[in-house]
């Protein structure tokens, strides 16, 4: 028996069954999560910024997390980068000499932090729900006690926000989640809570976008009054409008963030990754939905097997 | 039946002896990994979570490990009895590279004392494609272990038992096309959430299919590889013939699978990446040259009663299917600036560890158990 062209080509066929059977709706966009009207996040404004890191302190102490040392002496937490040990962070962009604040040719600083995507990579990618997304306030919460240690959410996440403990017996994730204790607590975040500026702003992600898109309509140098600590708070300061960047970003990228980023330097050059308006999300489950369809193809697949299987061994055992 | 046999012979010979020191080495390796982090042996970071031990053991070391699946799909969906005699080692070659898989998974996780957690029905995540990868691999491990029985029941000369097995052995043996079928696929898939941190010269919504077409390939180029390998090594006669006309499957499909991902990439645009002169488009040509080389040989009939050709068909399609597979999940893996990884030696040599059992205990189960053809030319 020679082996056929068409035998052949049935033979993939059939073992591809799965992905042929429904082409079209391999691609179809599924109706993907929208932001919720109770949704808590921060607007950083990097204008507003002095970079004084009390944040980054303020961090640690109401998170518990330890200090991170990256110079020989040890001498202070000097973390150079978000990592297991630290889950938020102030990094400067600066341009040559880099006088002029919040210029493309001068320097900016920049805040990071877990995005509270309002659709995330790392909730879909997570195989043991260790991920969660808060269904009123929309944070994106860790739990050791599910989670397998993989890293897939590490591989999923755009921004690389969470982290691992590299070198633990017994590692786990660390991310920013929005000091959700606190908030349990009536309180803000503590990052947003010490910001003695204004420059990282606590609230309602609807009322912040208001408040971004005021922002951006600014005239630069013009006195203007901008809350402190969270935008339902009276304290207020007074300062000229910074000269922003046209763009708020997290509010479309990557199917939208619960953090929204306003500066005065383009976010590229700040290190925020260029995303389409989709989330890889529903790309992702877009197609395996697509293939699987609720797990009747792979059903009727085994069907077809269990009966061809059968048959093709009956045969050979006469 | 009868017409596999056990081998027999010394076990301690100098291959195994050799995969030996270094399954020691790997050992010892791996208890420093147990105490002092997944981080005191590997050079993975935040940025570059997944090494060699994901890329290697589970995504190329699966693929490998495709012969079982690929046999199974000619001898019992395409009715090709004739094949039937390569199937128990393409299955026990299955059954190691699955197991080992699996193995190394548990070494790098991070949180491996709640693996189990992936089989608890509250944390499932039904939306996550590597809970469908672990559940898929965890199942087919199970199955191939089950088809891999008979040859244990044949040697203790169980008779009863043995006509159990082989009455309900369609079953599984259906299960275990389907679990290949899904969990190859989806190895693809994991990459699509990635997004743009993965090159467009491998990120594509045709991952699923891609990595699906290249496992059956190198299913098949692994079977006839090792079964020169295994002729040549226990000085058996060759088994040309079959072997020739098992390798005129391959090129077929490796030119289906060039349509789709050059058509794909033409389609896209990013086909020009490959020639822009980086690494990345460095190793896409690699890749693509290794997949011509088969085509090329094999296609040439007079090559199909050469087993030196096919032999080296086969080898290359291997290299191809297990460099795209590198590729697509460390050379076009790019999280942003400031991020490097390269293998470590402990991670590298945990690897050779794991590759050392697959050999020491195919090695061992050839002699003992009736797993080799010993047929017509005998």
């Amino acid at each position: 028996m020679d082996l056929k062209r068409r035998d052949f080509i049935k033979g993939v066929a059939c073992s591809s069954l799965l992905l042929a059977a429904d082409a079209p709706s391999v691609f179809a966009a599924e109706p993907r999560k929208t932001l919720s009207s109770d949704a808590l996040g921060i607007l950083y404004d990097a204008t507003l910024c002095v970079g004084c890191k009390a944040c980054v302190a303020a961090c640690k102490q109401n998170n518990d997390m330890p200090p991170d040392h990256t110079t020989e002496e040890k001498l202070y937490d000097d973390p150079i980068d978000l990592s297991g040990k630290t889950l938020n962070i102030i990094k400067l962009y600066k341009h040559g000499a880099g006088t002029e604040k919040d210029n493309e040719t001068g320097y900016s600083y920049i805040k990071r932090h877990c995005m509270h995507c309002i659709d995330p990579s790392c909730i879909s990618a997570c195989p043991v729900k260790a991920l969660t997304k808060n269904p009123k306030n929309g944070i994106v919460e860790y739990n050791k006690d599910a989670c397998v240690g993989c890293r897939y959410c590490q591989l999923a996440c755009p921004y690389n926000i969470p982290k691992f403990e590299w070198l633990e017996a017994f590692p786990q994730i660390r991310k920013c989640q929005l000091c959700s204790h606190l908030i349990k607590k009536g309180k803000i975040s503590a990052c947003c809570d010490v910001c003695p500026t204004g420059a990282s702003l606590f609230g309602n992600v609807n009322d912040l976008l208001k408040e971004a898109k005021r922002r951006l309509e600014m005239k630069p140098g013009e006195e203007n009054v901008f809350p402190v600590a969270s935008i339902n708070s009276k304290d207020t300061t007074a300062r000229p409008a910074g000269k922003y960047f046209q763009h708020i970003y997290g509010e479309k990228e990557g199917g939208g963030t619960q953090v929204l980023f306003l500066a005065g330097v383009s976010h590229e050059k700040l290190g925020l990754p260029k995303l389409s308006d989709r989330a890889d999300a529903a790309v992702s489950e877009g197609i395996q939905h697509g293939i699987y369809k609720g797990m009747i193809g792979p059903v009727a697949l085994l069907a077809g097997l269990l009966f061809t299987v059968y048959k093709n061994t009956k045969k050979d055992d006469k | 039946m009868a017409d596999n046999k056990p081998l027999g012979g010394k076990i301690l010979t100098k291959p195994f002896l050799v995969c030996l020191v270094i399954l020691a080495i790997a050992g010892i390796l791996l208890i420093k990994r147990l105490i002092f982090g997944v981080g005191s042996v590997t050079n993975l970071t935040d940025g570059y979570p997944w090494g060699i031990w994901i890329a290697y053991d589970v995504v190329v070391g699966t693929a490998l490990a495709c012969g079982g699946y690929a046999m199974a799909l000619l001898i019992y969906v395409l009715n090709k009895g004739e094949y039937y005699p390569l199937i128990r080692s393409a299955i026990l070659t299955s059954v190691f590279g699955y197991t080992l898989a699996g193995v190394s998974i548990f070494f790098d996780v991070g949180r491996y004392w709640q693996l189990h957690n992936m089989f608890l029905p509250w944390f499932s995540q039904i939306n996550s494609i590597l809970f469908e990868v672990g559940v898929c691999i965890a199942l087919y491990v199970l199955v191939l272990w089950i088809e891999f029985t008979p040859s244990f029941l044949e040697k203790w000369k169980t008779e009863k038992y043995l006509k159990i097995a082989n009455k309900f052995m369609f079953i599984f043996i259906a299960i275990g096309i389907l679990l290949p079928t899904m969990h190859q696929s989806s190895l693809g898939s994991l990459l699509i959430i990635a997004g743009q941190k993965v090159s467009p010269l491998w990120q594509t919504n045709l991952l699923p299919l891609l990595f699906l077409t290249t496992a059956i390939t190198m299913g098949y180029s692994i079977v006839v590889m090792e079964s020169i390998l295994s002729s040549l090594g226990f000085r058996m006669p060759l088994e040309t013939p079959i072997l020739g006309k098992l390798s005129k499957i391959i090129p077929r499909l490796i030119v289906f699978y060039l349509v789709v991902r050059f058509g794909e990439l033409i389609y896209r645009g990013q086909l020009g990446l490959a020639l822009n002169g980086d690494f990345k488009g460095f190793m896409f040509i690699v890749e693509n040259i290794l997949y011509l080389i088969p085509v090329v040989i094999l296609f040439q009939s007079k090559n199909l009663t050469k087993p030196r050709m096919i032999f080296i068909a086969a080898v290359s399609m291997l290299l191809a299917g297990s460099v795209y597979r590198f590729n697509a999940f460390l050379v076009g893996f790019d999280p942003g600036p400031g991020w490097h990884y390269f293998p470590s030696f402990s991670e590298t040599m945990i690897t050779l560890g794991f590759i050392s059992i697959e050999i020491m205990g195919y090695l061992y189960l050839v002699k003992k158990l009736p797993v080799l053809p010993v047929l017509r030319h005998t």
